[in-house]
């Protein structure tokens, strides 16, 4: 016989004044190979079609689905219910502004964070359509794409202490963003220009290194080793312009 | 209510959208992207194999050029496709790859010396030149005759649309994500912008544009199984259909791809065959070889689709579960490429089915997966019948893929028809004027308000947008599927037809307040069935085999009677069939119809005698 599930839930829908905060039951038989992604579907088409939630490529890619699964930021399409306890409870991300339910908005987030790092190759040359490509080794180009994974589900963000507290903390998403243009001799910035960004509290310097944030990264991105090169490479940074007053 | 002015207004924020947006950014142009979700989670992030373009820097790739690309996509769509499109892109594709290099794309380069590569599970030697040295790598792909598709990693779409939207940010083209397009502002002549509904707080919003572009991806999710993304599910084609006079292009062509899991569904890459993986039947033997000596396993996608089906339809698929499936091995690849160069791979079938593709075969059946129909445009990406309006990407029917598109062919379209349409775009704006007319624009509001209203009161009824949506995708997957026939598509229309009535009298069961998922699904589901019949009929009326349209009771291709273009209008609101017309496939030959080289099948030619066409 099959586990009975019990799935706590976060409600809350904000455009209506009827609302309040709660939590919320729903009970459901296990099947196999059973995801967060057809536990949640199946609740909204046979139990409350109006459950709040963000699916988009069900397949641990595009970064939709972070919440808080008992305890714990993750994907919720990545996650089998055989590898949870009889009970689960889920929560939207924290930090994010809420939309509704489990859905919230990663998006904005994100969106500003793009501008605050510049978050694109700076480069004084401009693109001759008749020319062969500038030469890269492929080993540069591994390292890159390395950084470049990250698919900003903010799974990171929630589980870190300082964003909870600061919210223009940039998050190991954010100062992995600027270690990813750092190391690419595409873009022309300087480590000064870098340390502009990220040298001070909203950025690495706000950063406690409990590494919250590489412990529950889908992706398993190399955030402590990332967080801890920046962080030398700015404090040497600070130091030069230090003698240099 | 409030109402935002752009000079253009892209509806979709994936490669397509965000490419065109950057043309009409950089031509002084304020461009405002919609998108259902934010833009990086756009369904182009999922693609993982690559992209084509005949850069010819590889040992494997020698000799590339764009005619040879060219000569491809036309074989491959089995000249379903627009020639002169085709060669725009193919032409095209090199400098775009470039330009994406320029802004940052992290492409696989090319690394000197001797190397080993699998083929049909078997190993070959390969030299890269030491001239080619860091210049832009190419894989192998199905149905090309050179290694063509650029890549990073297996994460290309990824990284390609994380570097687009990058772009976007630092031109200031603004995205404004959880925004649904629900209809488009129009007088039957000139498009003036669309009617959005915000999902953060439900509210409606009318943007106003001068032109408006459909780059909303494709619509695998009117089927029950698909590899494409939740949110691919046809909401952009929807708008364009309900203007009643822009026509879809042929909705009967759907691809099926060889290698979705099972069960989920879920995409495994091209890559995997194209980086020497094999199928192998219930005994573990392989049989591509058997059916297509020459290409294999990598024969073109509705070929490999084909003959697994057939063969599982001959007693040789593994029985689970979830239906007959085959197997994919690439065991014989590795650890260190399965977990560098394959690492998605690697971790969709552990995470998802628990399988360790180093030492697992992985379960794999052919599955839904891209749309060439679509919204039909001419080849500067006008829509056919309104002024103002263009679509671009998956969800268009630009037509370069005909009948069957090529692995790697539509990640490069995104980008490729992105540059060359949104040229077209900033050149239509220099000299547009438009008047927007207020009648027009609240009238279109008020309609949409009551449509909201009456679901939510369930005026017309109480069915259930999640029991009709089923009925619709189940009507699908039987009688439209990898085979087809007579018998399969009459009954297939028949339900869609009953299912449409349904689909009228759907009225919500929650209150419908806010970001209300079922009210969304509620707005979608009658655009849906209609897209359903589209597909349907087109493919009953089409009385021969073309690339991934194939009718058992009329195995040939016939060029005689259907060298053609399906479009499919939806001519007013409550009819309960579309009406069809058709267009030559392409104006201008430069390769004449002829033998594709794989999946031989009979050929009715051209200058054969002609029947009473029935
Ligand atoms: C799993 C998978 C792997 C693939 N791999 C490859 C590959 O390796 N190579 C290759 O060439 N092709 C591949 N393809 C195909 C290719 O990825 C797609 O065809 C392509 O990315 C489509 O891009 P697009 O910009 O047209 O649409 P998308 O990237 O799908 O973007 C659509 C946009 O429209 C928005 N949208 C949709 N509806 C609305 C609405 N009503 N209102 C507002 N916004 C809306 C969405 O939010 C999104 O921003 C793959 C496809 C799949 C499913
Ligand atoms: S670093 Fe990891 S956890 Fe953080 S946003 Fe990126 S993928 Fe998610
Ligand atoms: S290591 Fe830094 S970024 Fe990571 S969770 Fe801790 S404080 Fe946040
Ligand atoms: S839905 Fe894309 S990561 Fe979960």
């Amino acid at each position: 016989m099959a586990r009975l599930l019990k799935f706590n839930i976060f409600r809350y829908n904000p455009q209506d004044p009827e609302s309040t905060p709660h939590m919320e039951s729903f009970v459901l038989e296990e099947t196999d190979s059973m995801t967060l992604f057809i536990v949640l579907n199946r609740i909204r088409e046979e139990q409350d079609p109006s459950l709040q939630f963000d699916f988009c490529c069900r397949a641990g890619i595009c970064g939709s689905c972070g919440m808080v699964i008992n305890g714990r930021p993750g994907l919720a399409c990545h996650t089998k219910t055989k590898d949870l306890p009889d009970e689960i409870t889920l929560l939207p991300l924290p930090v994010y502004q809420l939309v509704g339910d489990l859905s919230v908005d990663t998006g904005s987030w994100f969106r500003e964070l793009y501008d605050t790092v510049e978050s694109w190759i700076h480069t004084s040359k401009a693109f001759d359509p008749t020319a062969q490509e500038e030469r890269m080794e492929d080993s540069m180009a591994e390292a890159i794409y390395e950084l470049d994974r990250c698919i900003e589900c903010g799974c990171c963000v929630a589980a870190c202490g300082t964003a909870r507290m600061r919210p223009d903390f940039l998050g190991a998403a954010g100062i992995n963003k600027v270690g990813r243009f750092l190391i690419d001799p595409r873009d022309e910035r300087t480590e000064r220009d870098y340390f502009e960004i990220i040298g001070n509290d909203m950025g690495i310097f706000g950063c406690m290194g409990l590494l919250a944030c590489e412990d529950v990264c889908p992706k398993h991105m190399p955030l402590q080793n990332q967080l801890g090169f920046l962080r030398r490479k700015m404090g040497i940074t600070a130091l030069k312009s230090f003698f240099k007053k | 209510m409030q109402t935002i002015y752009t000079d253009v207004l892209v509806v979709g924020a994936g490669l397509a959208g965000e490419r065109a947006a950057i043309e009409a950014a950089e031509a002084g142009f304020s461009a405002i992207c919609l998108s259902l979700v934010p833009s990086r989670r756009s369904h182009s992030s999922a693609a993982m194999g690559g992209m084509q373009a005949a850069m010819g820097n590889c040992a494997k790739g020698e000799g590339d050029c764009p005619d040879v690309h060219f000569a491809d996509t036309v074989k491959g769509s089995d000249w379903g496709c627009d020639q002169e499109v085709a060669r725009m892109f193919a032409d095209r594709a090199p400098i775009e790859m470039r330009q994406l290099a320029y802004w940052g794309v992290p492409w696989g380069r090319v690394v000197p010396g001797k190397g080993t590569y699998y083929k049909g599970g078997k190993l070959y030697d390969k030299e890269e030149k030491e001239e080619n040295r860091g210049l832009i790598n190419s894989r192998d792909f199905g149905g090309t005759a050179k290694w063509r598709t650029c890549y990073v990693s297996d994460g290309t779409g990824h990284s390609v649309l994380y570097t687009i939207d990058n772009v976007c940010a630092k031109l200031g083209v603004e995205v404004h994500d959880k925004t649904e397009s629900i209809s488009l502002i129009h007088d039957g002549v000139t498009c003036f912008g669309a009617v959005a509904r915000c999902l953060r707080t439900g509210e409606l919003r009318v943007y106003l544009a001068k032109a408006t572009v459909i780059a909303t991806g494709g619509f695998g999710r009117i089927y029950p199984g698909t590899t494409n993304a939740v949110i691919c599910d046809g909401g952009g084609h929807i708008t364009a259909l309900n203007t009643g006079v822009v026509p879809m292009g042929n909705m009967e062509a759907v691809q099926f791809h060889p290698t979705g899991i099972v069960p989920t569904e879920i995409l495994v890459t091209e890559g995997c065959r194209g980086d020497g993986g094999t199928l192998l039947d219930v005994n573990e033997e392989r049989f591509m070889h058997v059916y297509e000596p020459e290409k294999q396993e990598l024969a073109s996608r509705d070929v490999v689709a084909r003959w697994m089906t057939h063969h599982i339809r001959q007693g040789k698929g593994v029985k689970s579960p979830y239906g007959d499936h085959l197997w994919l091995d690439i065991r014989h690849l590795g650890e260190k490429h399965i977990t560098g160069k394959l690492r998605e791979v690697y971790e969709i079938c552990t995470s998802f089915l628990g399988v360790d593709p180093i030492h697992q075969l992985i379960p794999v059946r052919p599955t839904h997966h891209y749309s060439m129909g679509g919204v039909r445009t001419n080849k500067d990406g006008k829509a056919y019948g309104l002024s103002g309006l263009f679509s671009v990407g998956e969800a268009s029917c630009w037509d370069m893929h005909g009948f069957n598109r090529l692995g790697g062919n539509s990640l490069a379209e995104t980008v490729v028809a992105g540059g060359i349409v949104g040229k077209k775009i900033a050149e239509f704006l220099q000299g547009a004027e438009v008047t927007f007319n207020s009648s027009v624009i609240d009238a279109e509001v008020k309609k949409q308000q009551e449509r909201i209203q009456n679901v939510i009161s369930c005026k017309a009824g109480t069915e259930n947008v999640f029991k009709v949506r089923t009925a619709m995708q189940d009507a699908l997957f039987k009688g439209a599927n990898i085979f087809r026939t007579k018998e399969g598509l009459e009954e297939c229309v028949a339900t869609l037809q009953d299912t449409l009535a349904r689909a009228r009298k759907v009225g919500l069961k929650s209150n419908g307040k806010g970001v209300n998922p079922e009210l969304s699904a509620a707005l979608k589901i009658e655009g849906q069935v209609k897209m359903a019949l589209m597909l349907s009929v087109g493919a009953l009326n089409r009385t021969e085999s073309r690339g991934s349209h194939n009718r058992e009771d009329y195995p040939a291709r016939n060029d005689r009677d259907w060298l053609t273009r399906t479009l499919a209008y939806w001519k007013n609101e409550n009819d309960d069939m579309p009406t069809l017309a058709y267009e030559a496939a392409t104006e201008i030959f430069h390769i004449p119809p002829g033998d594709r080289g794989y999946g031989k099948s009979e050929i009715i030619k051209a200058d054969t005698k002609a029947e009473e066409k029935g």
